[in-house]
């Protein structure tokens, strides 16, 4: 297998890497990048605490090959704060409703949750759910989670209305 | 007063940024190795062969162990000596570890554990209760046995008799964060980092192992990401192999199990099966009662047997049974070895005595909730002013002789009735069960049912010496506090909630005191944050060191300016000395300058418990935990498949020292409690091996299995007892509340037949089960 540098954008950043073509995105982002706040948790696809957006599309960095990932503008929960290190509104409801016990899950909540609303502003309930179905969290019952995500899009949408 | 406050975790901050460093998310020295272990493939038999050869020359590897590579085999039991690291000639279970693999990279690790050819042959497989039953395969010499008054003859007179048998499933605990440890060979040790929520037990085992003192093996838990009771004692394996190969090698070592290996290799809930047979009278009394448990324990005893006794501890849940018997069978299987989860055998008893009622109710065309109040216990006598009783006294006079639990224990504080009636009314109960009756009634497809669910939960440790806590508290000449206890974080808030109580007692913000990762070397001889009991115990402990500086400073302070020590007092970050008030921080300055030592350990023993397993006889608890629940679910005939609609909650957590917490506690719980006896199967295919091993096709509940309508409050009155801020632990009791979810399932399966026939559903309640109880239904 072949070693090559590797170039991805994640955060706005371009970050060169080795990488070899079995490589999967997870681990690049959490060991050579040094991003841990990617989760591994069942590394098969189905609990979404690895979840990063791509081209603003939420993926499972585990069932992710690396490799096909540099053509693609890569956010991990990193980057959800500002510059000047002002929380995102998920963040911030996150933190108000509690939606985090242990907090293995939040990242790939968060992520996902981004992805929804940058694509729709005013989701239902339903809509939270549903966007949330590919994420597991063990602790809370998921109803802080959803409290939370709602909440976040009523701040960034009251935030706009003000702006406009 | 910052006790009692809805703030929220102290990590959260660090959570929401990805900040929040887990075990894997440390950098640890370059050079580290990685382990991983080659798993038996076998679920009983001899290891008549082993080439490891392809092992050794795989890419990467550094060094292979097998039993024979042992002088001594390390154990990694809690409780027997019954677990040795890897297998010793012969396999009891399919995933149990045979050789372990060290490597350059985890990935390299587990590539080459694939490679062991390992010839086995087979001995005869005990998989089922059945099975151990048959071949008298089980732990301690037979079934344990608990009596109370003469169940035998309250039954044969009674003037019917109730009977089932019903079977419970166990459940993965599924912690988001896998096991995981990591050892870093010192110069005269090991220091080992483990997702544990047992330091003390790893050091234990890892000491062992090493054949070094407990001093020279230091572990710290910063925190988990998940536990529920799987982090107890799961993590011992890891830890070992570690720090075996960090010693032989001399390098840092490593081990994450993969999720599909984590869910081979570890204990998971114990399932059993419950038999039972009550006599009633026409009202639906129980007059006798005889529960049968047949407990599948596993390949070893880990903490089965504490298990398996707590399960009968919680037989009675909320009521008063003057004749019972209890028979619990620890079975000896060749399946992953059951272990500790959430509730701890608790929920495995109580789901069988709602069972009963359920099945009363059925049999007398009765609200199960009029036959849940005709048993319970007697209410607690009032206690507080205006009663002549002082709160949580012993010795207060008492007007009637307490009710006792069937094993001995005198209830003095059972709410459960007030509670029902609370929820009754909040959720409008009565009148739900009324309509939802006249919607079956029009709707051929879907039926509708609706169960209530109470909890009494027993506080304490049953292993009396388990009852005890420490803690370490500084203060600094800045007045920053930092405090260690030996409670482990794996999500459930303790660090906060311990914070709020050492802020209190200083007076301070909470943001003032920083906690520290759980640490053998600060904080020794702990016990597994587990029992519920991590904020009880841990807080009483930090409360203790807290006092003690306290009042040196207050001492130092009333020397300084002259004034009794009785007129200084600490709130709002200052200590107010008479007329006058200085900042907290200046005080500390000034006492340190004085030569006033500011740092002190603290230490807390639950008071009053005393028990003796063998008879089941004593007071195992210090309290009980209180709760209810009420659901609502729809289930389609055609299919199985089935919503939970409205869950109502009312649950116990004393004087909240943090409702916020609380209540994400019960949320939760409530929703992993219903998973259990719904969604969640465990499947072992005829070989023995578990199929069910990702969550692909093991079901955990997701956003959507919430129920849509989910009303959660707390029962806010003090605790009788005197425990931290009158508060009552959190963790386990409300687990049991998903039984409800279950029962209402059986209701509205109920709905479906002509009232002759008892659904008898077993747990979990998937959409197959309840299609085939549906099917039952329509062939009287």
């Amino acid at each position: 297998m072949s070693k090559r540098i590797g170039s991805f954008a994640v955060n706005g950043k371009k970050r060169d890497t080795i990488i070899e073509p079995h490589m999967l995105l997870v681990d690049v982002i959490r060991d050579s990048l040094g991003l841990t706040g990617t989760k591994r948790a069942c590394a098969s696809g189905n609990c979404g605490a690895c979840t990063v957006l791509a081209d603003g599309q939420p993926v499972c960095s585990c069932l992710t090959l690396a490799v096909c990932s540099q053509d693609k503008a890569l956010e991990t929960v990193e980057g959800l704060r500002a510059a000047d290190g002002t929380l995102h509104p998920l963040q911030q409801a996150f933190i108000e409703h509690c939606a985090a016990q242990c907090g293995y899950c939040t990242a790939g909540m968060l992520m996902t949750s981004k992805a929804l609303l940058d694509a729709n502003p005013r989701p239902s309930r339903e809509d939270v759910k549903r966007a949330l179905s590919g994420n597991i969290c063990r602790c809370t019952g998921y109803v802080k989670i959803i409290d939370a995500v709602l909440d976040a899009a009523q701040k960034i949408n009251a935030a706009r209305e003000v702006a406009a | 007063m910052t006790m009692g406050k809805p703030l929220p975790h102290d990590s959260a901050p660090l959570h929401v940024t990805g900040q929040a460093r887990y075990l894997d998310d440390l950098p640890l020295p370059a050079g580290t190795l990685h382990a991983a272990f080659g798993l038996s493939t076998c679920a009983h038999g001899t290891i008549t062969a082993i080439d490891l050869s392809a092992v050794k020359a795989a890419p990467g590897v550094l060094k292979v162990y097998a039993a024979a590579d042992f002088t001594e085999m390390p154990d990694c039991s809690p409780s027997t000596h019954d677990e040795p690291l890897l297998a010793t000639g012969t396999v009891h279970y399919i995933g149990q570890p045979v050789f372990l693999v060290i490597a350059d990279t985890h990935l390299n690790a587990r590539k080459a554990a694939r490679l062991g050819r390992i010839t086995y042959a087979d001995l005869p497989a005990l998989l089922t209760v059945d099975d151990a039953l048959k071949a008298n395969s089980r732990f301690e010499q037979g079934p344990i046995i608990w009596t109370k008054g003469d169940a035998t003859r309250a039954i044969a007179t009674a003037p019917q008799i109730i009977e089932g048998t019903m079977e419970v499933g166990g459940q993965e605990h599924f912690y988001l964060e896998g096991q995981i440890a990591a050892a870093l060979p010192q110069e005269d040790g090991v220091h080992i980092y483990s997702s544990t929520q047992h330091p003390t037990e790893i050091q234990h085992k890892v000491a062992h192992a090493l054949h070094l003192p407990m001093s020279a093996v230091r572990v710290e838990t910063r925190r988990m990401g998940g536990g529920f009771g799987g982090k107890e004692s799961q993590g011992n394996a890891l830890a070992i192999a570690c720090a075996v190969a960090a010693r032989d090698l001399n390098k840092p070592c490593k081990m994450r199990y993969d999720r599909d290996d984590d869910m081979m290799i570890t204990g998971k809930r114990h399932d059993l099966r419950i038999t039972y047979r009550a006599g009633i009278d026409a009202n639906g009394r129980i007059l006798g009662l005889d529960f049968t448990h047949l407990i599948r324990c596993g390949w070893a005893q880990d903490l089965s047997l504490a298990v398996a006794d707590r399960a009968m501890l919680h037989a009675d849940n909320c009521y008063h049974l003057p004749d019972i018997r209890i028979e619990s069978h620890r079975l000896k299987t060749n399946t992953q070895s059951a272990t500790a989860y959430r509730g701890f055998g608790g929920p495995q008893g109580i789901v069988g005595i709602e069972r009963v009622i359920d099945h009363i109710a059925f049999a007398l065309k009765k609200d199960p909730n009029a036959i849940r109040k005709l048993n319970y216990y007697r209410a607690a006598e009032p206690t507080g002013p205006g009663t002549g009783h002082r709160i949580g006294s012993t010795y207060s006079p008492k007007n009637h002789i307490p009710q006792t639990t069937p094993y001995f224990m005198e209830v003095e504080d059972f709410i459960g009735q007030d509670i029902t009636d609370a929820l009754e009314k909040s959720s409008n109960y009565a009148a739900r069960r009324a309509e939802i009756a006249a919607w079956n009634s029009t709707n051929p497809i879907l039926k509708r049912g609706i169960a209530f669910t109470p909890v009494k939960f027993g506080i304490s440790f049953t292993l009396t010496w388990l009852n005890q806590a420490g803690a370490l508290v500084h203060v600094y000449q800045d007045g920053s506090i930092h405090l260690n206890h030996g409670g482990t974080e794996m999500g459930q808030g303790l660090n906060q909630k311990v914070a709020q109580v050492a802020a209190q007692v200083f007076g301070v913000d909470t943001a003032q005191v920083k906690i520290t990762a759980t640490d053998t070397a600060k904080v020794p001889n702990t016990s597994a944050t587990a029992a519920s009991s991590g904020a009880d115990m841990n807080g009483m402990a930090a409360q203790n060191a807290c006092e003690i500086i306290r009042q040196r400073m207050a001492d130092f302070l009333a020397n300084k300016l002259g004034l009794p020590a009785a007129k200084i007092q600490f709130q709002n970050g200052e200590v107010r000395a008479g007329a006058e008030t200085f900042p907290f921080a200046q005080v500390a300055a000034w006492a340190y300058q004085a030569r006033i030592y500011l740092s002190s350990t603290g230490f807390y023993a639950t008071p009053k418990i005393t028990w003796d397993r063998v008879k089941g006889q004593g007071r195992p608890f210090l309290y009980f935990a209180y709760g209810a629940a009420i659901t609502e679910v729809v289930i389609d005939t055609l299919t199985g498949e089935n919503r939970i609609l409205r869950t109502d909650i009312l649950h116990d957590a004393g004087t909240s020292l943090n409702p916020a917490l609380d209540i994400g506690q019960v949320e939760g719980a409530y929703v992993q409690g219903a998973g259990w006896l719904t969604t969640e199967e465990l499947v072992w295919n005829a070989k023995g091996a578990l199929s069910t091993h990702a969550p692909s096709t093991y079901k955990i509940p997701a956003c959507s299995d919430r129920p849509p309508i989910f009303n959660v409050a707390l029962w806010d009155k003090p605790n009788r007892e005197d425990t931290v801020g009158k508060s009552k632990a959190v963790g386990e009791p409300p687990f049991n509340l998903g039984i409800s979810a279950f029962l209402a399932l059986s209701d509205a399966i109920a709905a479906t037949g002509d009232g002759s026939r008892y659904p008898s559903l077993d747990a979990p309640a998937t959409p197959e089960r309840i299609l085939m109880a549906v099917q039952a239904q329509r062939d009287v």
